[in-house]
């Protein structure tokens, strides 16, 4: 130690090191214990419910306010299946244009398709319910379900009245809301695989599409994945737009022509009615069931890209 | 003799065959004329003239930003993959000009294999996979013969076989720098080019990796013409049989790698190659 270093700047300066470090500290700290706060209440408030009707409030298909029986299993299913047919429309065309506009588009293009793209994700989700319904569910019902009920009827999928609202509509609002998300997140991980690999690529004579389907895409695949579990994971949480749309059926009806509820959904439209603490225990078991399906595809997600990562090694 | 745009008169070929290392100095396998390349406006090289001759190792050395990386990126036609490259001259290979418009680049590359400074193997393949992707570019699949022997015979021949028989399934990525380059040069033999570009091959290795590309240049010239960039002199004088030698966009002197070295005839070539400057 020089006699320069204990001058009573740089003695401030260390008790400033250790302050920012304390605060920096707290704050993590803060929203690691308001996470665990919130879980515990939830489960406290949850708790009569939970210890009424067990394992079987996810199995069981009721919900019954009047004589208080309450069950899950529609919800979960229309919360999976409606995101399941989100991410199958979306996902091809979000990585679609995320290719053209990373690799394809002219350069005038680039720009103003991009911002487009992204300020999908800004319209606030009621107003695209809002849209979803007065616009897109009449056309949904008729051609659309009309002409796949008439043609592709004798499949369950397609079976039963066409009503506009329903899974199809609800999986069909999700798509676009969860496309500008799954784009973005693609695009900029396709821009950042290094030169060097399309080069390499290219040299050995590869056509420009060789090049993005085998150097470009497998490079930058765990990005890609992130962006479909992003994408996911907005879709299984999403609730305004959603609810204006699924038709708030409670059933678990093979077709996609018929109205359900999502979790998010029967939560939204039913916490102002509830009354009594078994209802309203049901409701708040319905959202922990949420907060566990969105976890458990966070961890599946964090393991597939980390999967990814460790199978790439120490290459660039 | 060729006029090279300097005023300057220079032989392109080897008057003396002491000179070179190779009998087989007769034959070009490119013949460049007139070349110029840009960068949007910036036109980094000038009117390049030269002969490449067949089955020998070109040196191309020259201070950095000088555009010899430029140069012999045109020569496969991946400048033009670069924002803003483009190209005007011609490069005959066999009688054909590969700027003529009716010629497909891709061809060109599969003719004319390239390896880069950085190692750049594809993370996400085997070694198996990193030899094999150039061959199993689709429409290759007429020619492909065993992909095994080709995999195993590129090997060999990048000297890389003994170190990884026994884990071609391994990622390539899991190599060491020098390995991964002979890998590069693995999977560029692997498509049975004619000719190899290495843009300085040896740049991000240590001595030893070095050396062992130096070998395995020496062994490559028996099948195939090899053209190097590099920043290294004794490297070009180690392995080449004509070095050329290239500032701001232009080739100031081309000849037998001994004469550049011993008796340059440009005054610039001289405090080059003396260290005076770059």
């Amino acid at each position: 130690m020089t006699v320069k270093s204990n001058t009573a700047s740089t003695v401030w300066a260390r008790v400033g090191d250790k302050i920012f470090s304390r605060l920096t500290l707290f704050f993590s700290v803060l929203m690691a214990a308001i996470l665990i706060a919130l879980l515990i209440a939830l489960g406290i408030d949850a708790w009569p419910a939970i210890q009424k009707f067990g394992l079987s409030f996810i199995t069981s298909i009721e919900w019954d306010p009047v004589n208080e029986v309450f069950g899950a299993l529609p919800a979960i299913y229309g919360t999976l299946l409606s995101s399941l047919i989100g991410l199958i429309i979306a996902v091809p065309i979000s990585l679609g244009s995320a290719i053209f506009l990373s690799e394809l588009a002219p350069d005038w293009m680039r720009r103003p398709c991009s911002f487009l793209i992204e300020m999908l994700a800004a319209i606030p989700s009621v107003i695209i319910g809002l849209w979803g319904l007065y616009v897109m569910v009449p056309f949904i019902r008729n051609p659309i379900e009309i002409w796949l009920g008439s043609n592709l009827g004798f499949l369950p999928l397609f079976s039963g009245p066409p009503f506009g609202v329903g899974f199809l509509s609800a999986g069909i609002i999700l798509a676009i809301m969860v496309i500008p998300i799954i784009t973005a997140i693609s695009r900029e991980a396709i821009v950042a695989v290094p030169v060097t690999q399309r080069e390499a690529m290219l040299a050995l004579g590869a056509t420009r599409w060789e090049m993005i389907t085998r150097a470009v895409l497998p490079y930058c695949r765990s990005g890609l994945m992130g962006g479909v579990i992003l994408g996911l994971g907005r879709a299984l949480g999403e609730t305004m737009a959603v609810t204006m749309v699924i038709g708030n059926g409670y059933v678990l009806s093979p077709s996609l022509f018929s109205p359900g509820a999502t979790i998010a959904s029967k939560v939204a439209s039913e916490f102002n009615e509830a009354s009594g603490d078994l209802y309203i225990g049901s409701l708040i078991e319905l959202a922990l069931v949420l907060f566990a399906i969105t976890l458990l595809v966070n961890i599946i997600a964090r393991l597939l890209v980390w999967r990814t990562v460790s199978v790439r090694g120490t290459g660039e | 003799m060729i006029n090279n745009m300097l005023g300057q008169t220079v032989r392109i070929e080897a008057a003396d065959p002491k000179h070179d290392g190779d009998k087989t100095t007769s034959k070009y396998a490119l013949t460049v004329e007139d070349l110029n390349a840009w960068y949007g406006n910036l036109m980094v090289i000038q009117n390049i003239s030269m002969g490449i001759g067949a089955q020998r190792i070109t040196a191309l050395i020259g201070p950095s930003g000088c555009g010899k990386s430029t140069f012999i990126r045109c020569l496969n036609r991946m400048h033009e993959v670069s924002e803003g490259g483009r190209v005007t001259g011609r490069v005959f290979m066999d009688g054909q000009d590969i700027y003529a418009p009716q010629v497909d680049p891709v061809s060109i590359r599969r003719r004319i294999g390239m390896v880069f400074q950085r190692a750049s193997v594809f993370p996400t393949m085997s070694i198996f996979g990193n030899v094999a992707s150039g061959i199993s570019l689709a429409r290759f699949w007429s020619r492909r013969r065993d992909l095994k022997d080709v995999v195993e015979r590129s090997l060999r021949k990048a000297a890389l076989w003994e170190e990884v028989k026994d884990k071609l399934d391994q990622p390539g990525a899991s190599l060491s720098g020098g390995q991964q380059q002979r890998l590069c040069i693995a999977r560029a033999i692997a498509i049975e080019p004619e000719i190899i570009l290495m843009d300085e091959p040896c740049s991000a290795l240590d001595p030893i990796s070095t050396l062992r590309i130096e070998e395995l240049m020496l062994e490559l010239k028996k099948d195939y013409t090899v053209v190097i960039v590099t920043h290294n002199m004794q490297q070009a004088a180690r392995v080449s049989a004509w070095t050329g030698f290239m500032l701001l966009g232009q080739l100031i002197e081309y000849a037998p790698t001994k004469e550049v070295f011993t008796v340059p005839k440009d005054k610039r070539t001289e405090d080059y190659i003396t260290g005076r400057f770059g």
